[in-house]
């Protein structure tokens, strides 16, 4: 039951879910919780599956989805080069490192006026500030993977006559895995929360737009299936890294 | 460095047996950032002859890791001359396989995988790989473990996968760095018989460093003391244990004998140590 199935700590985490989507909905429908404000969960859902059927917002959610995916893959490559360059370079990290650990302190966001003035109103300019936002987990991520390279391993390396190159692939890298792969995933949250965010204030489309668009003409049914479709998909991307991830996890030593 | 030393160790290199490895007033001295230097070892000498079981003790700090990284190849001494199978020894030298303290198993790969690693990398063909990973896997007692990675494995059990990976290279030099140091006292005995066993049947030179005198003296032809830092051989111990010995050896008359010579030895040093310290 192990393989496959839920765990007892799985089938109580989905009952707390469900439990709490159903009160949700009783509060709405015995009107605790005004239409104005907030909707039903089963008239979301449905909401969704209305915009997805028309394909009112298709290329919305394509847009979104694609700046998502290229800031994510520039974060992991870039933040991937970057961890390796700093790694090398003692001094340049003892400088860099405070710098680092309170990047997530400043609000990256309060740049984008100076993004627009670059990029001009565009996805350029989204994937700018997702990337900004989403790199440096990835960065502190390879240097804690680096780092954690028991020195054993590199001994075993020389006594198997491995060159640089070859120890690189075959030792350090699979070595570094399972905390590459937690900056992978970060990287891809943060890149996600970018786009959207930033789409709310400099752009003329995606789901981020949409949102906005609707809440300002007091459209609902729209913007909460909107709403919805950020959650599920940011759910499903998550639990499917996040198994990857454990399982990367689950080799590491003690 | 001095006269004692000397006398001590020159004292057993008699007997006209085949030399296998070779140090002559090996050194090795470590840079500091001060500019001065870190005498770490020597001078050393020593014949290792061929097939035999040789332990090394010594303080902590007194060089012993530094002794097998010489003769692995893992670090060049600063003066004198280290040799295997006459050939000057200049990076790793071929037919030698080394076992560390630490676990070094690499836990993205199988049991069996790992085993496998080294004949891999050499370009073995497949049929052979299988044949001799059969072999090392059934030797060491890994048999139901082929498909588990290390981290479901206990400590004992990653070490053996470890001298699984050494033996499948079929070495003719295995040098051992307190490969059992992280093991519970039982495992070490049992892992020792094991290591006798292995040791027997490939007819391999075994260089074994360890600071348990029981360790060295129960799976030893020849034991030898190392001073603290930096180190040099005092005494090197002959125990006259018959080839097929096992760790039921502690309980013989002579084993009492052997131990306490090495720890008369290792006590003066040990001492010195705790003297120097702050």
């Amino acid at each position: 039951m192990k393989r496959g199935g839920l765990t007892r700590e799985g089938w109580i985490r989905l009952a707390v879910v469900v439990a709490f989507v159903l009160a949700f909905e009783l509060l709405c429908r015995l009107g605790v919780l005004p239409r104005t404000v907030v909707l039903p969960p089963s008239e979301m859902a449905t909401s969704l599956w209305h915009l997805l059927e028309t394909g009112e917002f298709t290329a919305d959610i394509v847009s979104t989805l694609q700046d998502v995916a290229i800031a994510s893959a520039l974060s992991i490559a870039l933040g991937f080069a970057l961890g390796i360059a700093i790694h090398a370079l003692p001094r340049l990290r003892a400088t860099l490192e405070p710098l680092l650990a309170s990047y997530y302190a400043i609000p990256t966001f309060m740049f984008y006026p100076v993004f627009i003035v670059v990029f001009g109103v565009s996805d350029r300019a989204i994937i700018a500030i997702a990337v900004l936002l989403s790199i440096v987990a990835m960065i502190a991520s390879t240097l804690t993977g680096l780092d954690r390279i028991p020195r054993v391993l590199r001994k075993t390396a020389a006594i198997y006559r491995m060159g640089l190159a070859r120890r690189a692939l075959l030792i350090d890298l699979p070595a570094a895995a399972p905390h590459l792969f937690t900056g992978i995933k970060l990287a891809f949250a943060y890149a996600f929360i970018g786009v959207i965010a930033s789409e709310f204030i400099l752009s003329g489309q995606g789901i981020g737009y949409q949102i906005a668009y609707a809440y300002n003409n007091f459209e609902n049914r729209k913007m909460y299936g909107l709403m919805l479709l950020v959650i599920i998909v940011a759910t499903v991307a998550n639990a499917v890294l996040d198994t990857i991830d454990r399982r990367l996890q689950s080799r590491l030593r003690r | 460095m001095t006269a004692a030393s000397d006398g001590a160790a020159s004292g057993v290199e008699i007997a006209p047996r085949d030399v296998h490895a070779q140090l002559r007033g090996v050194t090795r001295v470590f840079p500091l950032a001060s500019g001065a230097g870190l005498h770490a070892l020597g001078p050393i000498d020593l014949d290792l002859y061929h097939g035999e079981f040789f332990a090394v003790v010594g303080p902590s700090g007194c060089g012993k890791s530094t002794l097998l990284d010489v003769l692995a190849g893992l670090s060049p001494p600063t003066d004198g001359t280290a040799t295997f199978e006459d050939k000057p020894i200049d990076g790793v030298p071929d037919g030698v396989g080394v076992v560390f303290q630490e676990d070094a198993s690499f836990p993205w790969l199988t049991v069996r995988d790992n085993v496998a690693f080294g004949l891999r990398r050499a370009g073995v063909d497949e049929a052979e790989i299988k044949k001799r990973v059969d072999y090392a896997i059934g030797f060491m007692g890994l048999r139901d473990f082929e498909r588990a990675y290390p981290a479901q494995l206990s400590g004992g059990m990653r070490q053996r996968v470890c001298i699984a990976r050494t033996l499948v290279l079929q070495p003719r030099l295995i040098l051992l760095d307190e490969p059992f140091g992280a093991l519970d006292q039982q495992t070490r005995l049992l892992m020792g018989d094991e290591l006798l066993r292995l040791w027997r049947e490939t007819g391999a030179t075994v260089l074994l460093i360890t600071h348990a005198l029981d360790e060295a003296a129960m799976l030893s032809d020849r034991v030898g003391v190392m001073s603290a830092r930096p180190g040099r051989f005092i005494d090197i111990v002959e125990t006259h244990w018959p080839r097929d010995r096992d760790s039921r050896i502690v309980s013989d008359p002579g084993f009492g004998a052997v131990t306490a010579r090495l720890w008369e030895k290792l006590r003066v040093e040990s001492l010195k140590l705790m003297g120097t310290r702050p």
